[in-house]
């Protein structure tokens, strides 16, 4: 019930609708409890039918760039896990 | 880029467990508060990478699982009523009650519907003027907007046939219940993922200087979920226990005001029974006063006399956190999926059927 997985808006009706696609499912959700106004191409978090939270996609981003970063740093040996937060222990929004 | 590869991205999640395993001091037990963690715990495996150290304890997010069999006693009655139309979300269908179950219910006639969306009801309550419509809510803080909507839509609509069976109930009184339990030794906790969408991070801070646990907010994906763990270890080094927010992309200190809000406006904080943790004063909603019209629970007779439950399941132990699911002597045996005896097997986010599903139990 609990696994919802980012999904994208494909359009948005007069009714507060959308048609949303998730990995290739397209199927239509309420955006009746998402507290910002919503467009086409916006990710949101859908759970039972309904969409809760836009993705909030700068601080996607800014995770996985940190992660490739982690990653090529580990494959080339450049650094070890004492070397300080590595960028990972930002705490709040 | 579509928010969901990323974070499953090999790399990164052994890169994770590199850090984990050079800066684990001593060994930590994380209690996964939700369902869908332990799901996606078991399904990458990461028990099996992770140093021996790191031990999930399964906790009592899923909401199925929780739901004491008087409650299942209660949707049977109210679904054999004649003139209905029973409908719920989920696992909640195969879980035994007393007697049977609702899917067994079913098969001898009844109407009963497992919904996609609560919202669905509109369209059956329209169809079926003629007819009681009940929908039987279930779920954490993530479900009750979705049930204060379809409330708020009867209203509007003045839809007249149709009726609530409350059983929403929240995430913080449990914890507390389960921490004020002596055999419970828990270090950490992964803090949810959706339901802190709703409620904000900050609701678990007096938990986490309560017992001085860290609380680490986390996605559900594997590396969420490994960030997550790597800021346990890091905190737990540092004598720290604070609520980090790893699921930055979808949750905020606040949460969805929206939501917050459309619960307020029809619920009131009640005492709820859980399966395996008794009464928890304070973990429930139910519906406010004014809205007694809908209240199904006072509309029909929702008397129940219940069986206790079955003496070899031990979920009530597993929903506790000390136990875990290879410690039941039924499980992979006498109770599986298809026959399953407990409700942690019945439900898909329950941690047997994970464990079922993604170990070797079956093969």
């Amino acid at each position: 019930m609990c696994l919802s997985i980012p999904s994208k808006i494909l359009e948005i009706d007069e009714f507060n609708n959308a048609l949303v696609e998730t990995l290739g499912v397209k199927r239509k959700v309420s955006l009746d409890l998402v507290p910002e106004a919503c467009e086409i191409g916006d990710f949101v978090l859908i759970h039972v039918g309904v969409a809760m939270e836009k993705i909030d996609k700068d601080f996607a981003k800014e995770s996985i760039k940190t992660y490739q970063e982690i990653v090529s740093k580990m494959q080339n040996g450049e650094i070890s896990a004492d070397e300080g937060d590595l960028g990972l222990n930002e705490f709040h929004r | 880029m579509n928010f969901i590869d990323e974070f499953r991205d090999k790399n990164t999640i052994l890169a994770f467990n590199e850090l984990i395993k050079k800066e684990l001091k001593a060994p930590i037990n994380i209690m996964e508060i939700c369902g869908g963690h332990t799901h996606s715990i078991m399904k990458y495996a990461l028990p099996s990478i992770l140093p021996k150290g790191i031990n999930f304890v399964h906790g009592p997010g899923c909401p199925v699982c929780v739901m004491p069999r008087k409650r299942i006693d209660m949707a049977i009655k109210l679904a054999a009523m004649p003139n209905t139309i029973f409908c719920t979300l989920g696992d909640l269908l195969r879980v035994p009650g007393s007697k049977f179950s609702l899917l067994e219910l079913r098969a001898k006639g009844c109407d009963v519907r497992a919904l996609y969306s609560p919202l669905e009801v509109l369209k059956i309550a329209e169809q079926n003027q003629d007819k009681n419509i009940i929908f039987f809510a279930i779920g954490f803080e993530t479900t009750t907007p979705m049930t204060a909507l379809l409330l708020e839509k009867v209203i509007n609509l003045g839809l007249e046939n149709v009726f609530f069976h409350i059983n929403h109930i929240t995430v913080p009184a449990p914890i507390h219940a389960i921490m004020n339990d002596e055999n419970v030794k828990i270090d950490a906790f992964l803090g949810p993922s959706h339901v802190s969408v709703i409620t904000g991070w900050g609701i678990y801070e007096d938990i986490a200087r309560l017992y001085k646990t860290p609380i680490a907010v986390s996605g559900f994906e594997p590396v969420d979920i490994m960030q997550s763990v790597l800021n346990i270890v890091r905190q737990k080094n540092e004598g720290k226990f604070e609520v980090f927010n790893q699921y930055q992309r979808a949750v905020s200190k606040e949460g969805n005001l929206k939501a917050q809000e459309l619960v307020k406006c029809y619920f009131d904080e009640c005492d709820f029974e859980f399966r395996g943790l008794g009464e928890i004063k304070k973990s429930g909603l139910r519906l406010k006063d004014e809205f007694a019209r809908y209240n199904a629970e006072l509309k029909f007779d929702c008397e129940v006399e219940s069986k206790n439950e079955s003496k070899a399941c031990i979920c009530g132990q597993i929903l506790r956190g000390v136990a875990k699911p290879y410690d039941c002597k039924v499980f992979g045996k006498a109770c599986t999926p298809k026959t399953p005896i407990g409700s942690c097997m019945v439900s898909g986010e329950g941690a047997c059927a994970a464990y079922y599903k993604y170990s070797k139990v079956n093969e």
